[in-house]
């Protein structure tokens, strides 16, 4: 076999195989897109108040008021504690005062 | 305790300040959304309640048998901070509830044994403050039933049917959410710690209080 014929015989190899990589392709494209079902379109569009109650409520201001009132019942909780505090120290005072007078 | 308080502040504001961040970074539950971030407050301050309950329970049992004075102190505010721990379950709770069931209350075991078991501790609250000379004594008897009622309130959703998660959710949890939720657990606790050393100190200035005014009358 001659140099040229062995070349052109590699070529031809070549093509064949890159004809049958083509065809394969384009036989799998249908079955990609087929796999991909979209959603089935809207026939109506429905108002958020029409929503069941759970779905249409926003979650953020539930969660802000669970977590500023923990924040508020501490708050108000030390400052009780130290209203308390200041009460008995203050009373303390008193009647020191009042047995140093003695 | 006392020596370790200003490290303890500095443990809490230091937990509490990070805790947003820790809990932002927490996935969304797939159902419940955003709303679920309840939980890392809502969980916690039902620990930090049953903590208190252990510890007033404890020392209301060490007053009683033994009667000693500053275990009374210890329980009293331990009660306190139960009724404040519980009081933030019972508000974040609803407010959970009312996204993820679409209600806000629920008669249901969990909920209700839960309002009953605040109540208790009220009650004990009630008893000191109105009850007369020897109240103490009665109000401790209310704490040891309060704390022996708490295990069944916890277990309660395993044992009755409820709209509550089980207790088998908790320990179920992804390490992205458990993270998060012990952070917090931790920074309630130590709260509770720092809350009940204020309160103890706050009774034993009223004790000395009372032992001024009687020695001033002798």
């Amino acid at each position: 076999m001659s140099f040229r014929r062995m070349k052109a015989f590699r070529i031809l190899r070549f093509a064949r195989a890159a004809v049958v990589a083509i065809f394969l392709a384009l036989a799998a494209a249908p079955t990609a897109f087929a796999m991909q079902t979209a959603p089935p379109g809207q026939s109506e569009y429905v108002p958020i108040k029409d929503l069941p109650p759970t779905e249409q409520m926003p979650a953020a201001p539930l969660l802000i008021a669970a977590y500023a009132f923990v924040w508020v019942a501490v708050l108000v909780y030390l400052w009780t504690i130290w209203r308390r505090l200041g009460k008995v120290e203050a009373e303390m005072r008193e009647l020191a005062q009042k047995t140093t007078r003695r | 305790m006392r020596k370790a308080f200003a490290p303890l502040v500095v443990v809490v504001a230091a937990l509490f300040v990070s805790a947003p961040y820790f809990i932002a970074q927490a996935p969304y539950e797939s159902t419940m959304g955003l709303i679920q971030k309840i939980m890392y407050f809502h969980v916690p301050s039902w620990i930090g309640m049953y903590t208190a309950i252990f510890v007033c329970g404890i020392a209301s049992a060490i007053y009683l048998f033994q009667n000693n004075t500053a275990a009374d102190r210890y329980a009293a505010s331990a009660a306190e901070l139960a009724v404040l721990f519980g009081l933030m379950g019972l508000v974040t709770g609803p407010l959970w509830g009312r996204k993820a069931w679409g209600v806000w209350w629920e008669w249901d075991v969990r909920l209700t044994s839960a309002l009953l078991l605040e109540l208790v501790f009220v009650g004990y609250l009630l008893v000191r403050k109105y009850g007369g000379p020897g109240s103490e004594k009665l109000a401790a008897a209310t704490a040891i039933f309060g704390f022996a009622v708490a295990p069944f309130v916890y277990k309660s959703v395993d044992i009755w049917r409820t709209v509550h998660p089980k207790t088998s959710v908790v320990p179920t949890l992804p390490r992205v959410m458990a993270g998060p939720l012990a952070l917090t657990a931790l920074a309630f606790v130590l709260l509770f710690l720092v809350l009940l050393t204020l309160r103890v100190r706050l009774a034993e200035r009223q004790a000395m209080l009372d032992e001024l005014y009687l020695a001033h009358e002798d």
